[in-house]
């Protein structure tokens, strides 16, 4: 089964591992910084799994030229360049909003600031 | 007019999405607010020519930069996508005139700019949705709306809106991997982007485990960004924190396209796999879609907050949609269509209500709201008109819904599914007449009897969409046909 | 002016005339008076207009708006709706000169209100009475209930908003959770909503359908007050009396009587119910809700409760003759809505010149109270025989048209019925006249208002003529005002004069009930 599974999947296995540890990060820890680096590990796997499924063995980079018959497909790692700037958008943001909150709350764990917000209704 | 016949359906993305980095330039509250507006109304001029457009000539498909699908990217605009680009355009308009002096009183005066950027930006991804036929473009205007909506949460005057808006960018961001990686596999089995050339190819593949995974994560992703229960817990806080002028217009528009993007992915995309059936899903959605209605009004019936009543009250509105969506035929998936513009109009106008309300007292909490029927009659009576609209009373746009999704329910002869409809607009009642008696037949705290009603440059733009909700009501010939035209398509496959 | 535009007329009168009374009431309470008694007048006219074009055979109809791609707000004329309409706008002008008397008697506040509400309560009476199909008659159906809330919890006090939400609680709750499924699932096995005569169901659904149906219709209708879904009819009755007078005695649970009637006959057509039995069980609930209510109505001392359950107990008897679904028996139901609106109108409004003129709401209070009020308490003796159904007044030939009807299926249970609550009737109203008569008077507290024309600290001393007691120049007479009086003994005047047309309006009604 292992032999089986790994040398061909290897790469979505990583995958999976990574989307786990990112989840696992997010849902789990308090502070708001480590959620925000959990949701980047996330997003990086997709990124990995992107790239992983375009990658066809012994293809090179996809380039009109002759004597290059097998190549990776481009397209996916278009599409991920896209994805990995609305993953920078999105952690910018993100980040800019725990500065906010540490200066408003005086804290980034989040059940520090969930205590604060029972405080404010 | 030729070249705007041509371009229409790229020019309603394009227009506001140019025109939000000039609110930045100009670095002026209010000169981005003129801006935006004249963008805002200008856009909604080009939505209606798109939907008589799309009405007299059938859908149009532009190819983006002269690239023809599938390997270009194609925009693809049939009558839902028309109606749903006016939904969004139409509230803009309205709701821009109004946000002015909503926002001069919630926001301070340093960040007016970046907020009308941001609602630009916002309507420019939300339209972008509605507009394209490819699924990965699907994903990258999600995320220009959904980037623009958690700054704009951020800029409520409460410091909770900030964390409500971090704890939406973090769902929300969840939401729209699951859906990059749901597209993915899809991309994996099929080798492409393009929504008409996907569904052709899929019915091919549609048995593998693949597809199966892939439908799921599309489903889930969505599921959180139209606040599908269980995963709404997201939208109250953001819609409580928000600024008000932000939470009419996400209320009225947001989760709307995030349906209609479900609908095209499930029965464009997946049209003739009709994965509803084929993988007996179709119980396991109307479960959530209905405990979506009743908790939703059941918590609603104990906030004491008005603004966050409302907002689980969308939680249930959404159940309805999905409700619509998940019985499978014409009427109700017509009811569910319907029930997107509809709410649109009577969301809208309760939140803009409410954005009076707290323009004047400084509260939406319930208790605070005593009496405004003698304080502010106008608003008050507004918010009347919304609720019965809530509520379903014949007249007014809930009505329309109503009946649609009802027949729908009995045409399947699911009558137990029609009774728990009937059954949840009670609870409606119940949530809307706690906020009536408060406001008619209780008496005003101690001194502030007097009579303040908010400013017309908000009452206007409230009363404009409430009467659109009256209208639409009163005479649903229009949107009924719309509607019903376009579940028969969407129902018969993808043609 | 064609008929058509009557017909669009009539809506629009107490529409507007609603609208300008918002905006004249602030201003003048004579003019806001003025403009509602004009506007109850021009509207009776034009009803009346009507009701000879219908009688003339005519069948105008026009539609307003199409609602739904197919549904559309229709009205269609026809002798049962004109019957209906005529006693609503009848009676509405009778009512309005009342309630001058009685709300300006009692010093209410928020008055402009009241005749606003009061003036689209009786819009959506007309539109129901007008409806042309069951879509049209659901809308005004609802704005009816939620026109006539504001009047219920008029006084805003905690007992009114808690009955104000008794009543919307039942009307919304049935009429949305029974009667817009049946409406539906109609449109879903017909194709249509129209009314037709000979009924739209016939033939066209299941008969299993059919039974369910109808029970969702008859309970959707809760203005029909049919037990278990009657509270709200008492709840009501914290509003001010011409209030309970013409919509809880007339136009509200009218309406919901009228619905049954026309959904039996239109809807389902009477043949079909008497074929499929599918309103057997419907029957002997109304003949239960008819003693029941009756047994609860001896037991109020509250003379409006008294009279309110006396209402659920005679609504019931309509709704028993549309169940019987014969043709005599349907007639005999809409001579009682005809009847019984007089009678029943007579009586609150004597009641609630009691409360006003002579502060009293307890039966056991009024002891020796007619030596005082003579006029009042022998209308109130009159209508109470009416509603008992002695002859020369109306409310026999109602009760008789009924129980020929259960003579003609055999089932002498409900001649029984309604022989019982004849005597049940005279058990509860012939005590009020009584004691009223004849009863010795308590030395009360309430000695002070032997004398008509003092005060209690809040009553202002009437300021017009009109609103002055009478006397009639006798010592220990203190009769309720002119303005009170007078629509009083109209009515009474009323149900004796219906005794000897009875005949007429079932030659009017005969083109429905004719086979």
């Amino acid at each position: 089964m292992i032999e089986y599974a790994f040398p061909g999947l290897l790469n979505y296995w990583i995958v999976f591992l990574l989307m786990m540890i990112g989840l696992y990060i997010v849902i789990a820890h308090e502070n708001l910084i480590k959620k925000i680096v959990g949701l980047n590990v996330f997003q990086v796997s997709v990124f990995v799994f992107y790239i992983s499924m375009a990658k066809i063995k012994g293809g090179t980079a996809p380039i009109l030229a002759d004597g290059i018959e097998v190549y990776s497909n481009p397209l996916p790692h278009v599409l991920i360049l896209t994805a990995i700037v609305v993953g920078v958008a999105t952690t910018a943001l993100g980040l800019a909003l725990v500065v906010r909150i540490q200066e408003s709350f005086g804290t980034i764990e989040d059940d520090e600031v969930r205590e604060k917000e029972e405080q404010d209704k | 007019m030729t070249f705007l016949a041509e371009h229409i359906a790229v020019l309603v993305v394009i227009v506001p999405l140019m025109a939000a980095p000039l609110c930045v330039v100009m670095r002026c509250g209010v000169a981005s607010w003129g801006w935006a507006t004249l963008v805002a109304v200008g856009n909604f001029f080009l939505s209606i020519v798109l939907i008589q457009h799309v009405m007299t000539n059938g859908t149009i498909v532009y190819d983006l930069g002269g690239w023809e699908g599938p390997w270009g990217i194609v925009y693809r605009v049939d009558e839902v996508g028309a109606l749903v680009v006016l939904i969004i355009s139409a509230i803009a308009a309205i709701v821009l005139p109004y946000a002015k002096e909503s926002i001069e009183r919630e926001i301070p005066k340093e960040r007016h700019y970046l907020a009308y950027c941001m609602m630009l930006l916002c309507i420019a991804g939300l339209i972008g949705m509605a507009v394209t036929g490819d699924a990965f473009n699907l994903f990258v205007f999600l995320e220009v709306s959904s980037l623009a909506t958690y700054v704009l949460i951020a800029l409520g005057s409460d410091r909770r809106a900030l964390t409500a808006a971090l704890r939406y960018l973090i769902l929300g961001t969840l939401g729209a991997t699951f859906y990059v990686i749901g597209l993915g596999m899809l991309y994996m089995m099929t080798g492409s982007l393009n929504m008409t050339d996907l569904a052709s190819l899929l019915p091919a593949v549609q048995n593998t485990g693949t597809v199966h995974v892939a439908l799921a994560f599309i489903v889930v992703g969505f599921g959180l960004k139209l606040a599908l229960f269980p995963l709404h817990v997201w939208l109250p806080n953001a819609y409580t924190f928000a600024p008000s002028a932000v939470t009419a217009f996400l209320a009225a528009t947001a989760t709307k396209v995030a349906v209609y993007a479900l609908i095209r992915l499930i029965f464009t995309v997946f049209g003739d796999v009709d994965p509803l059936e084929s993988y007996g899903v179709r119980p396991a959605v109307m479960v959530l879609a209905i405990a979506g209605m009743f908790a939703g009004s059941l918590i609603a019936i104990y906030q004491s907050n008005v603004k966050r009543l409302l907002a689980y009250s969308s939680v249930a509105q959404v159940g309805y949609m999905i409700l619509g969506i998940s019985i499978g035929n014409a009427p109700a998936m017509a009811g569910g269509i319907i029930h997107m513009f509809n709410h649109a109009l009577m969301k809208g106008s309760l939140f803009m209500a409410l954005g009076c309300v707290f323009y004047v007292i400084g509260s939406v909490k319930l208790e605070d709201m005593a009496g405004l029927g003698k304080r502010m009659p106008l608003t008050a009576a507004a918010i009347v008109g919304g609720g019965f609209s809530l509520i379903g009373v014949p007249l007014t746009v809930g009505f329309i819904s109503k009946f649609y999704l009802v027949q729908g329910a009995l045409t399947e002869g699911m009558w137990p599914v029609a009774l728990l409809i009937m059954l949840s607009s009670l609870l409606a009642v119940i949530y809307v007449w706690r906020v009536v008696e408060v406001m008619y037949f209780r008496s005003p705290a101690i001194g502030c009897e007097e009579r303040s009603e908010a400013p017309m440059s908000l009452l206007v733009p409230t009363y404009v969409l409430l009467g659109a909700a009256f209208w639409f009501g009163i005479d649903a010939t229009f949107t009924g046909d719309i509607a019903m035209s376009a579940a028969q398509t969407l129902l018969g496959g993808s043609k | 002016m064609s008929p058509e535009t009557l017909i669009l007329l009539s809506l629009a009168i107490p529409f507007v005339g609603s609208l300008l009374l918002l905006f004249s009431g602030p201003a003048s309470a004579n003019v806001r008076d003025g403009l509602t008694v004009i506007t109850a007048i021009v509207l009776f006219g034009v009803v009346w207009h009507l009701i000879q074009i219908v009688d003339a055979g005519g069948r105008p109809s026009v539609t307003l708006v199409e609602m739904l791609p197919g549904l559309s707000i229709t009205f269609t004329l026809e002798p049962l709706g004109m019957i209906f309409a005529g006693i609503a706008s009848f009676l509405w002008i009778v009512t309005s000169f009342y309630a001058f008397g009685y709300m300006r008697g009692h010093h209410e506040t928020n008055q402009t209100r009241f005749f606003f509400c009061f003036a689209i309560a009786i819009m959506s009476a007309i539109g129901i009475a007008f409806s042309g199909n069951m879509l049209t008659l659901f809308v005004f159906y609802e704005v009816l209930t939620i026109s006539t809330f504001p009047l219920v919890a008029h006084s805003g006090t905690d007992e009114a908003r808690r009955a104000g939400r008794v009543y919307l609680g039942i009307l919304i709750g049935t009429s949305i959770t029974f009667l817009l499924t049946a409406v539906i699932w109609t449109y879903v096995e017909v194709g249509t909503l129209d009314f037709r005569q000979g009924g739209i169901l016939a033939g066209n659904a299941p008969e299993g359908v059919i039974a369910v149906l109808f029970g969702l219709y008859i309970y959707g209708i809760g203005k029909a007050a049919l037990m278990p879904f009657h509270r709200w009819l008492p709840a009501a009755m914290v509003a001010p009396t011409p209030v309970s007078a013409l919509l809880h005695a007339v136009a509200v649970v009218k309406a919901g009587v009228f619905s049954v009637v026309k959904v039996s006959v239109f809807i389902f057509g009477l043949d079909t119910l008497q074929n499929t039995g599918a309103s057997t069980w419907l029957a002997y609930v109304a003949a239960a809700t008819i003693l029941l209510s009756s047994l609860v109505a001896m037991r109020k001392d509250n003379l409006k409760a008294r009279l309110a359950y006396s209402t659920i107990s005679q609504l019931s008897y309509v709704v028993l003759g549309a169940m019987l679904a014969t043709n005599i028996g349907a007639l005999g139901s809409t001579l009682h809505i005809v009847m019984h609106a007089f009678g029943k109108i007579t009586l609150f409004f004597c009641a609630g010149a009691i409360i006003v003129f002579a502060h009293k709401t307890e039966i056991s209070d009024m002891h020796g109270l007619g030596r005082k009020m003579p006029v009042t308490f022998f209308c109130f003796f009159i209508a109470a025989l009416s509603i008992i159904g002695l002859p020369p007044l109306g409310g026999t030939w109602s009760k008789w048209y009924l129980a020929l009807a259960a003579a003609e299926t055999d089932q002498v249970i409900f001649i029984a019925v309604l022989m019982i609550s004849s005597l049940l009737n005279i058990a509860y109203l012939m005590p009020v006249v009584l004691y009223g008569y004849f009863g010795k008077e308590k030395p009360a507290a309430h000695d002070a208002h032997d004398h008509g024309h003092d005060d209690h600290g809040h009553h202002a001393p009437p300021e017009h003529p009109l609103l002055r007691h009478l006397t009639f120049g006798r010592p220990g007479v203190a009769e309720a005002p002119v303005l009170c009086l007078a629509p009083i003994v109209l009515t009474t005047v009323g149900c004796f004069v219906l005794f000897f047309y009875a005949d007429r309006i079932r030659i009017f009604l005969d083109p429905v009930f004719g086979g």
